[in-house]
């Protein structure tokens, strides 16, 4: 795409109405164009007037549940070398995030995390890097707490799943290696297990390379989870008997 | 079209969100609530009218209301105000969770396409009729008729501009340039600086 062209992109980018090839494009662009980044944080700001005068009353549920979710999550550390503000925080959250992406690279190594399983479409690798960066740090960050417990079950076939688990951090990370594509218009769903009522925890993507994923959603009280074959775009409940079930290391 | 009562109240921001979230980012849990209750209307419009569906919209509120928290300390006053910072983020997960859904589902790109919007005069109408800002209204009908329908898909449908392109029938080049004119004119409408 040519330059003139590029810089018309501005209030597509400032709407995130660009494809990811399309965005990282413009991105590789806007680093080399201040003019460029200015209008984007003018049509942005704009953006955002849209957002707030579409506001809608949530429920009051809605402020319970994510008072109870903050009230158990870990807060990021700053993100620079700044001052500890915070006399609760543990020293190891400061490591982040080079040496926690070592650490998920690195464990990544040791599970044998191959590409998970081979995915047809070719995308454009700078259009994921920022994607994949924010996943990989998550990932990171659940591979690289204190508290990370990890178990690895065989499949059969040769396939291999792991689980990590940061019971401070509430969140679960799976990997598996050796796992062959699911079936034409079938994804692998992932669950939480509790105590036998299987919770989503969201699809493996074929599309997204990396074979480790962070599970969604709260670890909460699950005991472990499992895998499943569904229909694309995936189940509210399991529709097939589990190709996998692992239970959380304690 | 319907003309909506306009209700006088203002939903946000207040000036002093910045600060609240510099209280926020050292673990304040009280400065949270305050900023949810500025906020959390504004987040859940938006994941709303992306996703359409009222669980899928609150399970993306609620993930994006817990991410401000965690990821606060990211949060840089000098890069613009808070609440573009937190309605950036709640846009930009919506439009992630509903194209992750299309891709994974690998629905028909078409069908989706129509399924996400109805017809897009009323999607257009439907917006209007919402918008609790006389302002933005106003500002709104200042574009031109593909100017609006374009910012609206795109913003409040969360359509790329290829698909708008497609579902209003015109070059995407047009597209390109009509959501940047679109937007620089309500910029200007607005008085937004940045």
């Amino acid at each position: 795409m040519r330059t003139i062209d590029l810089h018309t992109l501005t209030g597509a980018y400032a709407l995130h109405a660009l494809d990811d090839e399309d965005r990282a494009a413009f991105e590789h662009h806007l680093r080399d164009c201040p003019s460029c980044a200015q209008e984007v944080r003018e049509l942005a700001a704009t953006a955002v007037r849209l957002g707030i005068a579409a506001a809608t009353p949530p429920p009051p549920a809605l402020k319970d549940e994510v008072m109870r979710r903050i009230a158990a999550v870990r807060q990021e550390p700053p993100p620079t070398a700044a001052p500890a503000r915070s006399a609760v925080r543990r020293a190891g959250a400061a490591r982040l995030p080079r040496w926690a992406l070592a650490a998920c690279l690195a464990a990544a190594a040791a599970l044998g995390g191959t590409t998970v399983w081979q995915y047809d479409r070719a995308r454009d690798a700078r259009a994921e890097a920022s994607r994949a960066e924010q996943r990989t740090q998550r990932i990171a960050e659940v591979v690289a707490a204190p508290d990370a417990r990890t178990r690895t079950e065989a499949l059969g076939g040769g396939a291999r799943a792991t689980v990590v688990v940061s019971q401070s951090r509430d969140e679960a990370v799976f990997a598996a290696s050796g796992l062959a594509e699911p079936p034409s218009g079938k994804v692998y769903q992932l669950w939480f297990d509790d105590g036998g009522t299987m919770r989503p925890a969201g699809l493996m993507d074929p599309a997204r390379g990396s074979g480790a994923v962070l599970m969604e959603g709260r670890v909460g009280d699950a005991a472990g989870m499992g895998v499943t074959v569904e229909p694309a775009g995936g189940s509210e409940r399991p529709t097939s008997a589990p190709l996998a079930l692992v239970e959380f290391p304690v | 079209m319907r003309e909506a009562v306009h209700i006088g109240r203002e939903p946000s921001p207040r000036p002093d969100l910045d600060e609240l979230m510099t209280l926020v980012a050292q673990g304040d849990q009280d400065a949270f609530a305050a900023l949810y209750d500025a906020l959390a209307g504004s987040v859940l419009g938006v994941a709303r009218g992306v996703l359409r569906d009222r669980a899928q919209s609150e399970e993306v509120a609620q993930e994006v209301l817990v991410e401000v928290w965690r990821t606060a300390a990211r949060y840089r006053a000098d890069r613009g105000t808070a609440v573009n910072w937190v309605l950036t983020l709640a846009h930009r997960r919506a439009v992630d969770r509903v194209r992750s859904v299309e891709a994974a589902a690998a629905r028909d790109h078409r069908a989706a396409l129509l399924d996400r919007t109805t017809a897009h005069d009323e999607v257009t109408e439907q917006v209007e009729v919402r918008l609790e800002h006389e302002q933005v209204r106003r500002c709104l009908r200042t574009l031109t008729e593909v100017q609006h329908q374009s910012v609206t898909l795109a913003y409040y449908r969360g359509l790329t501009y290829r698909e708008v392109a497609e579902l209003l029938s015109v070059p995407l080049g047009t597209v390109k340039t009509r959501l940047r004119d679109g937007l620089i004119r309500l910029r200007d409408c607005l008085g937004v600086t940045a």
